[in-house]
């Protein structure tokens, strides 16, 4: 992760996605405290995110995952009186350390919020937003390219290909939900982070989002926070487990929700508690 | 980073810059405003000053007589504008409903954007004119008329932020809805009430046009309500126009003691109304 | 019984309302009698000769309060901006009670600071260096007294920012928080989050700007005192001028013959109507966000 170097940018990406898992990881946390005032949410969270794969993060409400999620594109900035101890490695990277660019980070790490939150613009102003402002395109026709782009690979295109200049309001929740991902997809995040993206959706839309994450992570590393563990077991490769702020267990997802290695975890997924 | 990265940020820095220095020249304005009124008006403050009636240029003379116009016209305007503004925002709050209470409430919002030299030609026509004579009670009126509005939604504001649990409450006791509202509710929202009626106060007390013809003006001590009146705020405006530098002098002195008065009803508002969490 | 007396106060209002057309109307028939339309378009204003055109009152109005709006706006942006997307809680709450105060200064206040602070400051400084820079222009020719059009203008804007910086600073913190947090998991600067909020509250933004046009318009006391006076139509800034809301103001009490104080209440039902159109328009853009209780009010 670039601190305030002239690092290349990383633009293009392969066009025939290789399905295999780096054995570096993309994201690594150690040891990492998170504080809000004086309440400690997160207690030494350790944790490897290899890349191109779907990580999962689990756990009942209040257990820190979401708190979590948002400490890897520091949003967690915008809260007033938050502390953080510990390092967040991107890349090799302590985004944390001093002089960071935050606004060069949160370029490369995206996140789809709970809650869809579009502008209050046209689709293609949405999408076309963080190209415009990373003024990642130098053309009209390039930009209107990206924006056609995102808009497939976030299963949408279809859907509003005539109607693109038209309010992002109008869509309904399922497609609003997609738009957010389309205008996330545009400036090619290297990380692609979810909090709990279908949680506010019918379950039609939900299959959407959730066959939408399986296509997309042949070429994004996404980590994704859900309350519901069926959801997890159908759409990650590797799932996390949280509990009060700590940590409990890692593991591939076909082994956690079989056989997992903690009895908390598996008292969790039986049902026993959350 | 990219030049054009290297801009963007230079550009957002520069513009959170530029608000900052828009606050600031704002809270200048205010400093310089009031640093001036203080400095100019202090050199002619006395007692003298405070009690005395005016007199011809060269012979000194006070605003004690505007003073007590003053306080006269707030009483005569908050005796009708305070009842009559919060029977209003009752209405408003607990009783208004559908499209009379909007209507009422449009009417409301429109009084309180009347500018105020419109609502003294009106109370000219209508209370001067009939009583062929300038008189405080005109000038009351006039003055209540633009502190009806301002309290009423006040009144109604503080009105509607108690819960309506208490309502229920009390209505499912047995109690009729005016026993409600006037036992229950308006005890519960008394002291918003209160500093809406204060602020109202500060507010009027301010006002010089809609008394320019109806309250008008005077030289003495007032005597009945049925004639012309001094105000601080009238007293203000003569003494400024003037061409005479004592009177100017004067003018400051009495701004000084109006706006203490002025200040010190928002400044208490202000820390009766500040949150404790 | 309750609901009767209550009900009968609020129609109060409404006939008080309807009172105050009628009146304005009635008493200023003899002059809409003798000259209509012709009224608003006339721009002699001669009481000993009976000629009264309301052109140079309109104009003066009008561009006063332009003039306000134009210097305002952008400074009640920057303050709404500052403090709620910049500014701690614990700094922002007592700036913005301090901003607050200017609206609770009275009108004759800022006269009397305008005729002798404001006034003279720009005669000296000010006005001299635009005459230097745009006497070109036709807006900055003429005599520099301090008094005129400009100072008039100035000491409006003054008045108004408190205003209108109340209403964006309600109007950008009803802004929700998740569209500051899209615009940022972007990749944007402050300030580009800044402008999204901005878009969002775009509507409200307007209502505060013409909430602002509509206390401007009617402004009497500080206007009057150092805009000079004059029922003129000037383009130069420098120019003295004279507002509806003055000349009532200045004439009302000296005015002789029905025609002339007719003429005057007319002005006067312009004036009525214009503000309430300008405020109807105002509420309908922020009706849906509630000023703060008790907000500091402001005399005229």
């Amino acid at each position: 992760m670039p601190v305030q170097t002239a690092a290349p940018k990383i633009e293009v990406r392969p066009s025939a996605p290789v399905q295999t898992t780096s054995s570096k990881a993309k994201v690594a946390v150690r040891n990492l405290d998170f504080f809000y005032g004086r309440m400690q949410a997160l207690h030494a969270i350790s944790i490897e995110i290899p890349e191109r794969i779907v990580m999962a993060f689990i756990g009942p409400s209040g257990c820190g995952k979401s708190t979590f999620l948002r400490t890897l594109n520091r949003m967690n900035d915008v809260i007033p009186h938050t502390r953080v101890g510990g390092e967040v490695l991107i890349d090799d990277h302590d985004i944390y350390a001093p002089g960071t660019d935050v606004v060069d980070l949160r370029r490369r790490v995206g996140m789809v919020f709970q809650k869809s939150n579009p502008f209050p613009k046209s689709i293609f102003d949405n999408v076309a937003y963080g190209l415009r402002i990373n003024r990642v395109t130098s053309s009209g026709s390039e930009l209107q390219g990206r924006v056609e782009q995102a808009l497939k690979d976030a299963a949408l295109w279809n859907e509003v290909k005539d109607r693109l200049k038209t309010s992002a309001l109008s869509l309904s929740g399922g497609q609003q939900q997609r738009l957010c991902i389309a205008r996330a997809l545009a400036i090619r995040p290297e990380v692609l982070l979810m909090d709990e993206p279908a949680s506010a959706l019918d379950p039609i839309a939900t299959s959407k989002i959730e066959e939408l994450i399986f296509d997309l992570k042949k070429q994004y590393t996404i980590v994704i926070v859900t309350h519901n563990m069926q959801q997890a077991a159908r759409v990650s490769d590797r799932t996390a487990f949280f509990l009060l702020g700590k940590l409990i267990e890692v593991n591939a997802t076909e082994k956690m929700f079989t056989a997992p290695s903690e009895k908390l975890t598996e008292d969790y997924i039986t049902g026993r508690f959350g | 980073m990219t030049r054009v990265d290297q801009l963007r940020r230079a550009n957002s820095g520069f513009m959170t810059t530029l608000t900052a220095l828009c606050t600031l020249m704002a809270v200048g304005a205010l400093l310089v405003i009031l640093a001036h009124i203080a400095w100019q008006g202090i050199g002619s403050l006395n007692w003298q000053f405070l009690v005395d009636r005016p007199r011809p240029v060269g012979e000194g003379g006070g605003i004690g007589n505007a003073i007590v116009g003053s306080l006269l016209l707030l009483l005569i305007s908050s005796a009708f504008g305070l009842p009559l503004g919060i029977c209003v925002g009752i209405y408003l709050s607990e009783i208004g409903r559908g499209r009379l209470g909007g209507a009422v409430r449009f009417i409301v919002d429109t009084l309180t954007g009347i500018p105020s030299i419109v609502t003294g030609v009106f109370v000219y026509a209508i209370v001067v004119l009939p009583m062929k004579h300038f008189s405080a009670f005109a000038g009351g009126v006039a003055l209540a008329l633009i502190m009806i509005p301002i309290v009423a939604r006040t009144t109604e504001e503080m009105l509607k932020l108690v819960p309506h649990s208490l309502r229920e409450g009390a209505l499912a006791l047995g109690a009729p809805q005016w026993r409600v509202i006037l036992g229950v509710v308006v005890p519960a929202a008394a002291p918003g009430i209160a500093t809406g009626a204060m602020l109202a106060i500060a507010r009027i007390s301010g006002e010089t046009a809609p008394l320019l013809f109806t309250a008008f003006g005077s030289r003495f001590f007032p005597e009945s309500l049925n004639e012309p009146i001094a105000s601080l705020t009238v007293q203000i405006y003569n003494y400024a126009i003037s061409p005479y530098d004592e009177w100017h002098a004067q003018a400051w002195a009495a701004t000084l003691v109006l706006m203490t008065l002025v200040l010190g009803i928002n400044i208490m508002v202000r820390f009766l109304t500040r949150k404790k969490f | 019984m309750f609901r009767i007396l209550m009900s009968l106060v609020a129609l109060l209002m409404v006939g008080i309302v309807v009172a105050m057309v009628i009146a304005l109307a009635a008493d200023a028939m003899p002059s809409i009698r003798q000259f209509g339309f012709g009224f608003l378009k006339g721009q002699s204003w001669n009481p000993i000769k009976g000629e009264f055109g309301a052109l140079p009152f309109i104009y003066g109005t009008v561009a006063s309060s332009l003039i306000a709006l134009l210097i305002s706006v952008p400074f009640s942006l920057g303050i709404a901006i500052f403090l709620v997307e910049q500014a701690p809680h614990y700094i922002a709450r007592p700036v913005g009670f301090l901003v607050e105060l200017l609206a609770a200064i009275p009108s004759v206040v800022y006269g009397l600071w305008g005729i002798f602070v404001l006034a003279p400051f720009l005669r000296q400084y000010v006005q001299p260096a635009l005459a230097t820079l745009f006497g070109w222009t036709p807006f900055f020719r003429g005599t520099i007294t301090g008094i005129g059009l400009l100072t008039g203008g100035i000491i409006l804007a003054i008045m108004v920012t408190p205003i209108i910086s109340a209403v964006v600073r309600d109007v950008l913190a009803a802004v929700p928080g998740s569209q500051r947090e899209a615009a940022l998991a972007l990749g944007a600067t402050k300030w580009e989050m800044i402008r999204v909020v901005l878009v969002n509250g775009a509507p409200g933004i307007a209502g505060a700007v013409i909430l602002g046009l509509g206390r401007a318009l009617g402004e009497t006391m500080a206007v009057t005192m150092v805009i000079g006076n004059r029922p003129q139509v000037s383009l130069s800034l420098f120019d003295p001028s004279y507002t509806i809301a003055s000349a009532i103001a200045n004439e009302f009490t000296e005015a002789t013959g029905d025609l002339y104080l007719s003429s005057l209440v007319e002005l006067g039902l312009i004036l009525f109507l214009v503000t309430f159109i300008v405020n109807g328009i105002a509420r309908l853009l922020v009706w849906n966000v509630t000023r703060r209780t008790g907000g500091v009010g402001r005399a005229a």
